[in-house]
């Protein structure tokens, strides 16, 4: 019965083939944009995730001042650390891995007739095991170069490109405020950061020779650390809490006037942010799911108007109102399923260009593709019914004198 | 008269409307009406004619009166009970064929069928027997404005007998055929009731076509004016 009945409903859409694409148009559209939002979203969200965990999903920075959250503070008067706070922090602290004091400035970087404006890091070899950042070619610091602060350097792609276009920097010389230093590496390719910063735009240069000859002082920016396991992650950020507070003799009560920043809370902001972003998207497309089943609600009447004829002589030859009722409803799914189908096939050639144009990764989520289908089939069972009923409830005799 | 009264009509009223505006289309309906029978219903237009048949077609419920039918109370039946009353026991021809435009001659016969949920390959078969039946299995793939108006009619016919009902109800089935084919259509009526046993009421105003009925019922304001066809014939004599 529900054979024939979904028969007669193909039969009845593909007689009026215009109308019922155009009567589905709502929902096609509906299903598209729910299912094109979700994955963008999704995609955005996996870019988010893997960026975080190219900077190192286990890394905590311990900065200077307190954390960045309501107003004042004491950023201004706090001491910076030195290089023994992070030999502290590698001798007390159990669970770490890596640990590297950073100070960074922004300076002009020349080599020939180019230069440009980067970002200088002085640093310790361990910086690279801190970032799980692998050298593309060269070595990174002796511990001789460390020790004697060496004028050596290790460049980043962006600088190797654009200091170096036909050379090999390794071995060649860069000039930093009028002195020169030997290119021992270039790092690997990072790109972008999620905050649309260029990562391999930076020269590293040992932090004592920084010191030395460049800040003119002994003052570490911010000291990060990689953690050996992300299970230990809690544990080393409360450890190292306290051993600073320990070390810059603040008193039980006293604010910190330091803080621990986890990239893993970075990471849930940003997701949080295109989360609700696409919560929001994804409220409209079903606003316009919804205009999609007043459609087929609209049309259905339609067609039971103008079958009254016919539905009469069903109920003549022996139709239950039931059996009306239900070859309406059959209808009015088939119409919202086709819907359904053709949406998820826009929604998927929309996401593959529209990733493709906003560079980010292809999450298409079976889950959202199904639901989306199940909602627009259930669409047609709710807008369909008052229409099928309608005409479940004709009375024969009516029916089969309308013309 | 063959066989045992099934259908017992008893002072069945029609009342349309209400209050002032109540319109009485009929006014108390005594009838029998036995297996086997052929009975013409004829009357002016207005007559009631049309609301009786469709009363007796279940098509329509009386405002009151007892209507049976093989010993069942009719008149109490709820909407889909009546709708399950007509498709075990009836069988529908209208003036106008009522044929599914969209269906070939065979779906068309098949559509009762359908309904009573038989499997596809039994009911195309029976579908098939019924066309051969009123002579037009070489027909069977047409669409019903392929064919001319008698043979649209022998469609409707053979799709009223596909479920072997047991009475045949005919609103002026000749209404739109020219005088050759309405006596073929009669014809085709006659042989039914008398070779498969069917019970026919038919509404006619062509006392030509009525005359092949056993009985003439005549309607008049609502009422059955006359129930015998010897009166029928004394004013033929006139």
């Amino acid at each position: 019965m529900i054979f024939d009945a979904f028969i007669i409903a193909v039969r009845e859409l593909r007689r009026n083939l215009l109308r019922s694409v155009l009567t589905s148009l709502g929902i096609i559209i509906g299903v598209a944009s729910v299912i094109t939002m979700v994955t963008l979203g999704n995609g955005a969200t996996e870019q988010v995730r893997r960026q975080i965990a190219s900077l190192g999903s286990n890394l905590l920075i311990l900065h200077v001042g307190q954390a960045p959250r309501g107003h004042g503070g004491v950023r201004g008067k706090a001491p910076p650390f030195k290089l023994e706070d992070a030999r502290a922090i590698a001798r007390e602290i159990y669970g770490i891995e890596a640990v590297a004091p950073v100070s960074a400035t922004p300076m002009q970087v020349i080599h020939g007739n180019r230069n440009r404006l980067t970002s200088v890091f002085g640093t310790t070899s361990e910086f690279f095991e801190v970032r799980d950042w692998p050298l593309a070619r060269g070595r990174t610091f002796t511990v001789g170069e460390e020790r004697a602060g060496k004028a050596v350097c290790i460049i980043g792609q962006t600088v190797a490109k654009d200091l170096f276009p036909y050379e090999d920097p390794i071995g060649n010389t860069i000039r930093l405020k009028k002195q020169a230093y030997r290119v021992v590496g270039v790092l690997g390719e990072k790109g972008m950061s999620s905050f649309g910063t260029d990562r391999d735009d930076l020269v590293v240069i040992p932090i004592k020779t920084f010191f030395r000859r460049i800040s003119g002082n002994t003052d570490v920016g911010r000291i990060e650390v990689s953690v050996m396991d992300e299970s230990l992650m809690e544990q080393v950020k409360i450890d190292m809490e306290s051993l600073m507070r320990q070390r810059r003799r603040i008193r039980p009560g006293e604010l910190d006037d330091f803080h621990v920043r986890d990239l893993r809370e970075i990471a849930a902001i940003l997701s949080g942010t295109t989360r609700s972003m696409t919560s929001l998207l994804a409220a409209i497309a079903a606003v316009s799911l919804l205009v999609g089943g007043i459609g087929i609600m609209n049309i259905m009447l339609v067609a039971v108007t103008e079958r009254t004829k016919e539905i009469g002589i069903r109920m003549a030859v022996g139709a239950l109102p039931g059996d009306v009722l239900l070859q309406f409803l059959v209808e009015s799914v088939v119409l919202s399923s086709l819907g359904g189908i053709l949406g998820i096939i826009l929604a998927i050639g929309c996401s593959i260009w529209l990733s493709k144009i906003l560079l980010v990764p292809f999450a298409l989520d079976p889950f959202i593709v199904c639901i989306s289908f199940l909602f627009s089939a259930a669409i047609g069972i709710a807008f369909g019914y008052f229409p099928a009923r309608r005409a479940a409830h004709l009375n024969p005799i009516d029916a089969l004198r309308h013309e | 008269m063959p066989g045992e009264s099934f259908v017992t009509l008893r002072k069945i009223t029609k009342v349309y409307g209400s209050g002032s505006a109540a319109f009485t289309a009929l006014k108390g309906i005594d009838l029998d009406i036995a297996k086997g029978e052929f009975v013409a219903v004829m009357g002016a237009s207005g007559s009631g004619k049309s609301t009786f048949l469709n009363i007796l077609g279940c098509l329509d419920s009386p405002t009151s009166g007892s209507y049976k039918f093989k010993g069942l109370e009719v008149h109490r039946f709820s909407l889909n009970e009546r709708a399950l009353f007509r498709r075990r026991f009836l069988g529908f021809v209208f003036q106008s064929y009522n044929l599914l435009s969209r269906a070939t001659a065979v779906e068309n016969v098949e559509l009762p069928l359908v309904y009573r949920r038989m499997p596809r390959k039994e009911r195309r078969l029976m579908a098939e027997k019924a066309l051969e039946l009123v002579g037009l299995s070489e027909w069977a793939h047409h669409r019903p404005q392929e064919l001319s108006g008698g043979q649209q009619q022998r469609v409707a016919i053979a799709r009223a007998i596909v479920t072997n009902p047991e009475l045949i109800l005919a609103d002026e089935p000749t209404g739109n055929l020219d005088s050759e084919m309405s006596h073929e259509i009669m014809k085709l009526l006659v042989s039914l009731n008398r070779d498969l046993g069917l019970t026919v009421v038919m509404v006619t105003h062509e006392d030509e076509m009525a005359r092949y009925a056993h009985r003439i019922i005549r309607f008049m304001d609502g009422m059955i004016v006359n129930g015998s066809d010897e009166l029928w014939d004394a004013r033929q004599m006139k």
